[in-house]
């Protein structure tokens, strides 16, 4: 289809070009406003430039609890995430064979997918006030985040047990391997690379979920919901400059996370096969 | 017996997710259609069994009005994400030969999934604001004299963030069934003397309608969903099911929230079941 460059290739990449632009303009428009001098406002033009807003953020009687809600979002987004990893790979396994119940609960995975968040939300929340109890992030909200990162790890799984070759656990099998021998010594190095992929997933999706986290969380915000409650009440580029953090360090993060995927998918590759290094 | 041995292993296994999904998912939707028969006071609710709440909403004219414009947004959006998406999609797919160059491309159409969505809405505000980039370099081009007052806090930012928070969940999936496309198909249909179109149309298009319909599926879903895009993006002034529901939440009316999400519940099954009739989400993966 391009062996020539047609017309079509070059309309195409710019419309490419064009998508990425408005994909990636305005956070960069935010991440250049939030360098705005001190007396710059929420446009431009720039009125010098400074690091006013960045050190603004590090006076906490300014701006609400910030860094209370950023660890709360990080240990809540590392418990979401281990517990993603291991209960969708249980649910992945289970998957390979057919079991009794296995299309309602299919459903009910792509039931928690599609349905609106603010039912979530609502839902939790109703539950804990009529059990009396309170709803806390690390309960409510833990829950109710794993209705939304559960379904994308359990995907990933399916997909990932789809394409896996049972040759080789038969040959573990052959050579006298138990159950729990054969995952932890074939089954868990081969899909290693795929369970980076879901932790990815699992801590982010946390890291910024809204809406699910808004009735179940308590009187304590998560980041996201923090940043939501400064959007009604700062109007100075200091909201400008912890988005532009908060965002740097959800790069950091994926680009951990790749790295380590590439890194892990490489090491199986090399060690995954002793073909030709012979037994003698 | 093996047969039982073979089930009780696959179910201790999925265990964890189905607790989970159970407390999460099944009893708050159970609880939500309780409570919405239940009946309320200013301050409190009560055990009922009422149709007060849906009469009311089913009576209202608002509602109505409301529910039109949640489907229109996501009908739009769902139309204008496909387009995006799919030619995005297909420019990866089939114009970019590179694997390695594939991967970036495709890699920066997904990063900005896994960050803030809250933020990727406040970054349009510098933007389409009054004295925005937009308004600016409208004047300065001469094209308007004052500045444009519908770029933000209107059904066009409501859409132009959706479309910019969703489009990814389009491409990807469209990505992915188009990237299965056996080439083989598509040397066969040139040889039989098919042009580009007609390649587009006859077999790229219909082999790409399991990803087609997945990535609707997301976007539907989130649109009709949605709450908190549209309250940001409309300054408020823009109304959904979603935000009846969160407004109902905020005065502690819970029976009649409880009463429209149950509608929005149903109308999202519905739409959603109906989809779900043309794709095997499990083959697809």
């Amino acid at each position: 289809m391009g062996e020539k460059r047609s017309t079509g290739f070059y309309v195409l990449t710019a419309i490419f070009i064009a998508f990425l632009v408005f994909l990636y303009g305005p956070v960069i428009t935010i991440g250049i406003l939030s360098f705005q001098g001190p007396t710059g406002g929420l446009t431009f033009p720039m009125q010098g430039t400074s690091l006013h807003w960045f050190q603004e953020l590090f006076r906490t009687q300014m701006v609400g609890d910030i860094w209370g809600s950023f660890q709360r979002s990080i240990i809540l987004g590392l418990t979401v995430m281990v517990i993603t990893v291991v209960f969708s790979v249980g649910a992945g396994m289970a998957y390979r064979k057919k079991f009794f119940g296995s299309t309602p609960l299919f459903y009910l995975i792509i039931a928690s997918l599609v349905i609106p968040s603010i039912l979530v939300s609502l839902g939790v929340g109703l539950i804990f006030s009529q059990l009396g109890w309170e709803v806390h992030w690390s309960t409510s909200g833990l829950g109710a985040q794993l209705t939304w990162t559960l379904p994308f790890g359990i995907l990933i799984m399916f997909a990932v047990f789809n394409g896996f070759d049972k040759a080789y656990e038969e040959a573990g099998r052959d050579l006298g391997a138990g159950p729990i021998q054969v995952f932890r010594l074939i089954v868990l190095p081969i899909i290693a690379p795929s369970l980076i992929g879901v932790a990815l997933f699992g801590f982010t999706l946390s890291y910024d979920e809204f809406a699910r986290t808004l009735l179940t969380s308590g009187s304590r915000n998560t980041l996201p919901l923090e940043i939501f409650g400064m959007t009604t009440n700062v109007t100075t580029p200091v909201i400008y400059a912890l988005g532009t953090l908060t965002t740097l360090f959800s790069l950091l993060i994926i680009v951990f996370f790749l790295t380590f995927f590439v890194l892990s998918q490489r090491r199986r590759d090399k060690k995954g096969s002793d073909a030709g290094k012979g037994l003698v | 017996m093996a047969v039982l041995q073979k089930n009780i292993s696959s179910i201790l296994l999925a265990s964890p997710v189905i607790l989970v999904l159970s407390a999460f998912i099944i009893v708050p939707i159970i609880l939500i259609t309780a409570v919405s028969f239940w009946g309320s006071t200013e301050f409190s609710i009560y055990p009922a069994f009422l149709f007060d709440n849906y009469e009311f909403l089913l009576t209202s004219d608002v509602t109505y009005r409301v529910f039109f414009r949640t489907l229109y947004f996501a009908v739009l959006v769902w139309a204008i994400t496909l387009v995006l998406g799919f030619t995005v999609a297909y420019y990866l797919a089939f114009f970019i030969h590179s694997l390695t160059w594939q991967i970036i491309c495709f890699l920066l159409c997904t990063i900005p999934f896994w960050t803030s969505n809250i933020i990727r809405m406040i970054s349009w505000i510098p933007f389409l604001g009054r004295n925005g980039l937009a308004n600016q370099s409208l004047i300065e081009m001469g094209i308007v004299d004052e500045p444009v007052e519908w770029l933000l806090y209107s059904e066009f930012s409501v859409c132009l963030a959706f479309v910019h928070l969703y489009t990814l969940f389009m491409v990807v999936p469209i990505f992915n069934t188009m990237m299965r496309i056996d080439k083989s198909l598509i040397e066969a249909a040139r040889d039989a003397g098919a042009s580009s179109t007609q390649i587009l149309v006859n077999v790229i298009i219909p082999l790409c309608k399991p990803g087609i319909m997945i990535g609707s599926i997301f976007v539907v879903a989130l649109v009709m969903g949605d709450f908190i895009t549209v309250r940001f993006m409309s300054g408020s002034q823009i109304a959904n099911m979603g935000r009846l529901i969160s407004n109902d939440i905020s005065l502690l009316q819970y029976p009649s929230a409880c009463a429209t999400a149950v509608v929005l519940l149903a109308t999202v099954v519905i739409m959603i079941s109906i989809m779900l009739r043309f794709v095997d989400i499990r083959k697809e993966l």
